[in-house]
């Protein structure tokens, strides 16, 4: 354990290792010190920071664009929920069965991409087919109840159960939070293992890769695979959290497009990328709900007008992302 | 099932899938010759679509006049668009482009909801309810003549982008960027009036659109989507291409919702786009990438 | 790993409002007594859902002077917005309940009405819906959600029950319907019902085609084609606002009028619908949860909603959103006192005979659910719905079959 966080941490500075140790702290006392509404925010900041990371796996490491990630949390929240409501098998069982699945359905995809040589917006654009797909294909399946939605078992919690994942937001929130953590380490050590110097290769140049000898196509899979694998815990999350699941909901593309969101305007590519991604973009819509509400205005979709504005000035100003930004200013850029 | 309600489906679907083309026509001159992902695609439709509902409610002007200014209208925006906010971006990686396009989907789509409601409007015309009857063929009215809009804008277009000096030079531009430099052209220029012209395709077919189906903020998204998987089947780079797909995606989906489960009828176009992209990317009338 | 937390500690926390305290700590602490009882309402008020929602809204608006003239309690109305999406949803029951919401109503949707109670379930705060037909919500064994609108199988066994009283009244029954239906949560449950129902009630017709389509279909004539292919004597169908008027249309265009329109769900009464198709509008049957024309407080709740929006008809939407603010002041009037679960208590035990909508009154079974409301048959003539069975609640005849669309003006 020492050894692992020694080889995690060998290349940061102290103020780096300062501002690591105090946003951790911040982050495991935050439930005690809020109400429950915005442990509620706190916990979808989370999940987009971690479904951000997944995806960034592929994309900010093998530069593969994907826009139909939902697909992916989707196969994981629908496994685990019928696993649940129709054999009352937990969802940590149900985590075991969807991880294979999400990987697999990823392997699909990779290989008739990679295979047939479809790169780039067109990749992107398969990936939105295959959502889409999944998202029509749900919505007529008898299994998961087709359209009507399916709804798991809730009741008034006196106590947590970790094991069964039924209890109040704050036992989700850890649990979110640890799961954010493990894929950060998850991706600091993928970054800095072998398989993350063949992939930033194959980001920069893949012609150039392929000529250096490096299998470009078992990488991009394995690149492909592993973020749909650790993207379907999410959906595990969103099952149980949640408690309901439409097709029309949890593939939809907006899904993946929120997914997407934080790691773009926080910095593709980066590891505190999607986490500050997420943070921001929450919090800016949050803020801008009060302010509202304050003001009595009540203008639907003023909120989504907002964001895009706010999206568009940081893609258009800040290109790589606020992070990277960020970072040059607290000083701790070795920190990726 | 009576072989009439084949052919009313099928020429119905052929019908809507001119207008599908008209509306993809745009984006296959964006995106072929600007190379732009232009995610706002659908988007820009819908705001030439509310455009016409809003001056049809104001003037009573029937869209079939109003497609020229509408088209106009949304020309500028392009122009304005293209030379403003989405030049710098040329060069930049493809999810930067992509993302600016998707903040500026975003911000259109709630500035409607915002302005318009969230209620479908439509366009009353005084045809809105006919039809013509050719032995057992019946067709609605409305469709047909928005389909032969479509076909005289496409025209139009192909015209201009054989026999003007302006439309050639745009094509040099797609053809061969480096070599456009090289001959002299103003190529930013070129890539402002080329978005400008996809934005007015876009435009007209909204007007058209409006004829056959009735618009709340939400459908943008919808006809992005669909804009692309008609690129890609028929070809990028390709005009005709971009009419065949939408032909044979109106076709399709008609035919896939008698047959099948209409609730399902979109699967089959996403399956064309899976088939395309794997077995035949140029698309159908596409050339192979160089 | 979990912390160890103990109560001492929630107690003493500084910094947070004293609401969200008071929100965290057991609900006997820290709630106000008396004064109004602050009520949060969910609707979607954006969305593709907005125009229902703002429908209800009207029920809102008209309902706090019927309320005092009824000598009820005030209600203090926090509005929330389901942004016709389920998270959304979600997230602001939490956030009204944080606000210091007492008591909960909403949200006309399905998907959006069973997020909303498993918040409302987990934090015990009463939940009273106004409208949401999925029969699951109240099957969960809740103790504080709570439904005043009939659920898919009650909806569908009072519409053959009214249909076949229609037929009778006529003296003509269709021999083949074909089913259309929008597939979404509602679509889908009354899919299922009928597929399990119908047998028991032997109709007079059979299905000859189920036709499901995508809600957000714009262009329903390849549908509508399907169904005439059929040739089926009547159309029965379960769709919404956007849908009905396309079918509509699409019947017009394709030449094809049916004997009637057997509606089961929402669309074909709103007012967009007769707005839009004019003349075209007249004749579609409906078997919906309704109000009762010859009840007192149906005919002031009517009034008001015509003075304070002329042009409006009064329908579902504004009726059942109104009663679910009955139940609310009629049990806090009851219980006395805020405390979420006196309230639920009393909302239990609500017995309330002079209502709006058709049936026996407002009373709730072990499940939370209502099991008395009766749906009725409405009938589209001249601009307005008018009831026309069951034969206690109806102010009109019904009229068969549907007038030629290509013979009207």
């Amino acid at each position: 354990m020492a050894a692992l966080v020694a080889r995690l941490t060998d290349d940061l500075s102290r103020r780096t290792m300062i501002w690591l140790a105090a946003l951790f702290v911040a982050l495991l006392i935050a439930p005690w010190v809020v109400g429950d509404y915005l442990v509620t925010v706190l916990i979808l900041i989370l999940y987009l920071a971690y479904t951000g990371q997944a995806w960034n796996i592929m994309m900010g490491f093998a530069g593969q664009l994907s826009l139909g990630h939902a697909i992916y949390a989707g196969l994981g929240a629908y496994i685990a929920a019928v696993l649940f409501t129709r054999y009352g098998v937990g969802p940590w069982f149900g985590l075991l069965a969807a991880m294979p699945v999400a990987a697999g359905c990823g392997a699909v995809i990779g290989y008739l991409a990679f295979r047939f040589g479809v790169t780039g917006v067109y990749f992107a654009i398969l990936t939105i087919a295959f959502a889409e797909f999944a998202r029509i294909g749900f919505d007529h399946l008898g299994v998961v109840n087709a359209a009507a939605g399916l709804f798991l078992p809730v009741a008034q919690y006196t106590h947590n159960d970790l094991w069964r994942l039924r209890g109040d937001p704050t036992m989700f929130y850890y649990v979110m939070l640890a799961a954010t953590l493990a894929a950060f380490v998850l991706c600091r050590l993928l970054i800095k293992s072998r398989i993350g110097y063949f992939w930033l290769a194959i980001r920069e140049d893949e012609e150039a890769a392929r000529a250096a000898g490096i299998d470009t196509f078992r990488y991009k899979m394995y690149a492909v695979m592993i973020s749909a694998a650790v993207t379907s815990f999410a959906g595990v999350f969103y099952a149980f959290f949640y408690n309901n699941l439409f097709p029309e909901q949890v593939f939809n593309i907006s899904q993946s497009i929120q997914m997407i969101l934080g790691p773009i305007i926080g910095g593709v590519g980066t590891l505190f990328g999607p986490i500050l991604g997420a943070f921001v973009l929450t919090g800016l819509a949050e803020s801008l709900n009060s302010a509202l509400t304050a003001c009595g205005l009540d203008l639907p979709g003023a909120e989504q007008v907002f964001y895009g504005v706010c999206l568009l000035l940081v893609v258009a100003t800040l290109p790589e992302g606020i992070w990277p930004w960020l970072a040059r200013r607290l000083g701790v850029t070795e920190l990726a | 099932m009576p072989y009439d309600v084949y052919l009313n489906v099928a020429v119905g679907g052929l019908l809507t899938g001119l207008v599908y083309g008209l509306m993809a026509l745009g984006l296959s001159v964006i995106f072929g010759v600007v190379r732009v992902v232009n995610f706002a695609h659908g988007e820009m439709m819908s705001i030439a679509m509310y455009l016409a509902v809003v001056l049809f409610s104001a003037f009573h002007l029937d869209p079939l006049i109003m497609m020229v200014p509408i088209a106009a209208v949304l020309f500028v925006f392009g122009y304005a668009l293209q030379s403003g906010l989405i030049n710098p971006f040329i060069t930049r990686p493809e999810h930067s482009q992509f993302l600016l396009l998707v903040a500026l989907a975003i911000i259109i789509v709630n500035t409607l909801l915002i302005v318009f409601g969230p209620d479908a409007r439509t366009v009353q015309t005084a045809y809105a309810f006919d039809s013509f009857q050719l032995g057992a063929l019946i067709v609605a009215a409305a469709k047909v003549y928005a389909a032969a809009a479509a076909i005289l804008f496409a025209a139009l277009l192909f015209a201009f982008f054989r026999f003007t000096l302006i439309g050639k030079a745009i094509r040099a531009c797609a053809d061969n960027y480096t070599g456009a430099l090289v001959v002299g052209l103003n190529v930013n220029r070129l890539y402002a009036l080329t978005f400008g012209i996809g934005a007015a395709c876009v435009g007209a077919a909204g007007v058209m659109m409006t004829l056959i189906v009735d618009v709340t903020p939400m459908i943008g998204p919808t006809y992005t989507l669909l804009a692309f998987v008609i690129v890609i089947t028929g070809g990028l780079g390709s005009m005709p291409g971009a009419l065949l797909g939408g032909i044979l995606i109106g076709l399709t989906e008609a035919l896939a919702g008698l047959l099948f489960t209409p609730s399902a009828k979109s699967m089959f176009a996403f399956g064309i786009l899976v088939l395309v992209l794997l077995f035949r990317p140029q698309g159908i009338l596409g050339k192979r990438a160089a | 790993m979990t912390p160890i937390r103990t109560q001492p500690n929630r107690r003493h926390i500084i910094g947070g409002a004293a609401a969200t305290v008071a929100a965290l700590a057991a609900p006997s602490i820290g709630r106000a007594q008396g004064g109004p009882l602050k009520v949060g309402v969910l609707l979607p008020r954006s969305g593709f859902e907005a125009g229902i929602g703002q429908d209800c809204q009207r029920g809102v608006d008209i309902a706090p002077a019927i309320l005092t003239s009824m000598g009820m309690p005030h209600l203090s109305i926090m509005n929330g917005d389901t942004e016709s999406n389920v998270d959304t949803a979600r997230e602001h029951a939490e956030k009204l309940i944080s606000d210091g919401a007492q008591l909960l109503i909403g949200a006309f949707d399905s998907g959006q009405t069973t997020a909303i109670a498993q918040v409302a379930e987990q934090k015990g705060i009463p939940l009273v819906i106004n409208i949401a037909a999925a029969p699951d919500i109240t099957e969960q064994g809740y103790k504080f959600v709570f439904r005043n609108f009939p659920t898919a199988g009650m909806i569908l066994t009072d519409a053959f029950a009214n249909q076949k009283e229609v037929f009778g009244l006529v003296g003509k029954a269709p021999k083949t319907v074909v089913f259309m239906h929008v597939n979404d949560t509602f679509g889908t449950a009354m899919s299922k019902g009928i597929n399990v129902l119908m047998p028991k009630f032997n109709m007079p017709y059979t299905i000859a085609d189920e036709i499901a389509y995508d809600p957000a279909a714009r262009d329903l004539s390849v549908e509508v084609a399907k169904a005439k292919a059929s040739n089926p004597d009547a159309l029965l169908v379960v769709s919404r606002l956007n849908d009905a008027m396309l079918i509509t249309r699409e019947l017009v265009k394709q030449r094809w009028t049916p004997q009637a329109i057997l509606s089961m769900g929402p669309g074909w009464y709103e007012d967009q619908y007769f707005k839009t198709m004019g003349k075209l509008s007249d004749g579609p049957l409906s078997f919906v949860p309704w109000y009762d024309p010859n009840k007192k407080l149906a005919q002031q709740v009517e009034a008001a909603l015509a003075k304070a929006y002329p042009g409006v008809n009064l329908n579902t939407n504004h009726v059942f959103t109104f009663e679910a603010l009955l139940v609310a002041a009629d049990a806090y009037k009851r219980a006395g006192s805020t405390d979420p679960k006196a309230l639920a208590e009393a909302i239990r035990t609500t017995n309330i005979t002079d209502n709006v909508s058709i049936g026996s009154g407002i009373q709730f079974n072990a499940k939370g659910q209502n099991d008395k409301v009766k749906d009725g048959a409405i009938q589209n003539r001249g601009g307005k719905p008018v009831v026309i069975a069951p034969q206690a609640a109806a102010n009109a005849k019904p009229e068969w079959p549907l007038q030629p669309y290509q013979s009207r003006g």
